[in-house]
């Protein structure tokens, strides 16, 4: 069995008594790695040489184990900088950026709490994309079966967790690049409220809507690892001075009287009817477990997926424009202006996706179009998080798919963004809203791939958001199946 | 009626500082305008005198007295630019 199977906290109590030492850890998920990346291909950059370092001064000094994650082994998606180690965000502009000079405040809080950085995990583009086939290296697969995308953007995070190559993982959500890939790869994949973890380090993508969170395989684990990340941070302004309560303390295992709202959007048109029985099933689960529910309705929910694509991309055509081949990344060859050294850097260090997002948002902004596009989206978006709200007055919870499908094979849909698009139509609210939700196993389809549940709270709710999911994973075993992938772990 | 012609998709890529080639601004034409075209569902909806949401959160701006301290040591600042000279980044010339 791997050592993965035991949750964070048994893993810090056999370190603490020795049974194992932190470079069992470390080399188990080398091992794991050189077993199955070459199938899963979740890591883009790996650390190994300085983690086993780590992990031997650590074994060192271990009558002093008292920090939060000492010695326990993750991965951090490639959009999260850290110092020293090439960060890419899957970009071919950033192909070359081998030694960043700061640490994203994340990544400053896991080696305060003395954590083992194993490697940087794959992406789409710049957190661009539902599928990881928008990374420019190599697509992340899915481990309940390679055919199959893990999800995006996060995929590497989530693909690395259910591979059991790193007991959890950082990924970041936009408009449900954690949840997404975590539904599709049976983990755990909260987005925490917008401004609960400091984007200090995170590589910009749509400012309003972008946070850090944590992957892993079971909620407790999730709930552990958000008790270390969250806060305040000086250096991001938009992170909330809002307390960090003990979610951990949260994992009651009791949903008595918790009210649930379904909104009926969530399981309308476009959703599988396997998704919608999983979800069913979860919600006779949850009465059982003394929890009720009604039905509701979010009405602008059909707007979402249109409100995002303007508003983030508008986001992203300001945020990208700092690639410019002058501090850091790419600089294409023998350019003869300045202007034209701009264009063609970014043109070559750029994928399609990326490119046509920067061309929306700046169509968005441009004169002329402000006001029908960027506008009516920003206006837009206060109904839909008005939506959430009226709902969240009532309601503790709010419970649905995570996804309106399982995961969809490599290829099916890269041709056609807007397709692609459609996937996040679940999720995209939830950051419209700025409110938290998780995704965690529910199920899995008649092809064998995970069904995800996701659940919504209110902002700076996530005890609740954390309660209800604990307890329904406590009463179910989907979230202990493994794939099979190179001999079950 | 096409939201968004073959000749605005090349000006927009101008101001997004890129460079499209031919057949990829026929390309970006296709998706851009169906992307524009679906994003027009939203004048379905009355937003007269909607606020706009810029941020979700009840946010104040924070203030910090301008103060010069040690971030980065110079050589640091320019050990990942793709050229330099003289303690300076190298660009090529801007006028043209």
């Amino acid at each position: 069995m791997s050592l993965f199977e035991h949750s964070l906290r048994e893993l810090k109590d056999k370190l603490h008594s020795k049974e194992i030492n932190v470079t069992d850890l470390v080399n188990e998920s080398y091992n794991r790695i050189e077993e199955v990346d070459e199938q899963v291909k979740a890591f883009l950059t790996l650390n190994k040489e300085a983690a086993l370092k780590q992990a031997a001064e650590l074994d060192e000094a271990r009558g002093d184990d008292a920090a939060k994650l000492f010695g326990l082994p993750i991965g951090v998606k490639d959009n999260i900088v850290t110092k020293g180690l090439r960060t890419t965000a899957a970009s071919q502009f950033l192909d070359n950026f081998e030694d960043p000079l700061y640490n994203a405040t994340v990544v400053n809080k896991l080696n305060e709490a003395k954590s083992v950085t194993i490697g940087k995990l794959n992406m789409d583009e710049f957190a661009m994309g539902s599928s990881n086939e928008n990374s420019s290296y190599y697509a992340t697969r899915n481990p309940w079966n390679t055919d199959y995308v893990p999800g995006g953007s996060s995929g590497g995070s989530a693909a690395s967790v259910a591979a059991g190559e790193v007991p959890f993982s950082l990924g970041s959500d936009t408009g449900g690049s954690i949840r997404q890939p975590a539904a599709f790869c049976g983990v755990v994949g909260l987005k925490p409220t917008y401004g609960r973890v400091s984007r200090f380090g995170l590589i910009a993508f749509a400012s309003s809507l972008d946070q850090i969170g944590p992957i892993t395989r079971s909620v407790e684990d999730n709930a552990y690892l958000l008790e270390t990340i969250a806060g305040y941070d000086n250096m991001d302004s938009t992170s909330a001075n809002v307390e960090v309560p003990s979610y951990t303390d949260a994992l009651t295992g009791d949903v008595k009287g918790l009210k649930i709202a379904v909104p009926k959007e969530y399981l309308g048109e476009g959703v599988a009817p396997e998704v919608k029985e999983a979800v069913q099933a979860a919600l006779k689960k949850y009465e059982e477990l003394g929890a009720t529910w009604d039905e509701v309705s979010l009405p602008h929910s059909k707007y979402a997926v249109a409100t995002y694509y303007l508003l983030s991309s508008s986001e992203a055509s300001a945020n990208l424009a700092r690639f410019d081949g002058v501090r850091y990344g790419k600089r294409t060859e023998n350019a003869e202006t300045m202007l034209d050294m701009f264009k063609r850097s970014r043109s070559e260090g750029f994928g399609n996706e990326v490119k046509r997002r920067i061309m929306l948002g700046t169509f968005a902004l441009s004169s002329g179009y402000y006001d029908a596009y960027y506008k009516k989206a920003q206006q837009v978006r206060t109904l839909i998080k008005n939506d959430f709200e009226k709902v969240l007055e009532d309601y503790d919870v709010i419970v649905g798919p995570t996804t309106p499908t399982p995961a969809f094979k490599v290829g099916e849909k890269i041709d056609d963004p807007l397709t692609m698009y459609a996937n996040d139509i679940l999720t995209i609210p939830v950051n419209l809203a700025g409110v938290p939700g998780i995704s965690v196993p529910c199920g899995f389809s008649s092809d064998g791939l995970p069904i995800g549940l996701q659940i919504i709270g209110r902002h700076f709710d996530e005890c609740s958001v954390y309660r209800a999911a604990h307890a329904y994973e406590q009463a179910t075993d989907f979230h202990k199946q493994r794939p099979s992938l190179g001999g079950a772990r | 009626m096409s939201r968004i012609s073959k000749e605005e998709v090349k000006h927009v890529a101008h101001l997004a500082r890129l460079s499209i080639k031919e057949e990829e601004a026929d390309l970006f034409t296709k998706q851009l305008d169906d992307i524009i075209t679906y994003a027009e569902q939203l004048n379905e909806l009355d937003t007269e005198g909607v606020e706009p949401t810029t941020h979700v959160l009840d946010l104040q701006n924070v203030m910090r007295k301008d103060e010069p301290k040690k971030w980065i040591e110079k050589e640091d600042a320019l050990k990942n630019a793709p050229d330099h000279q003289g303690g300076q980044y190298k660009v090529p010339s801007i006028l043209e």
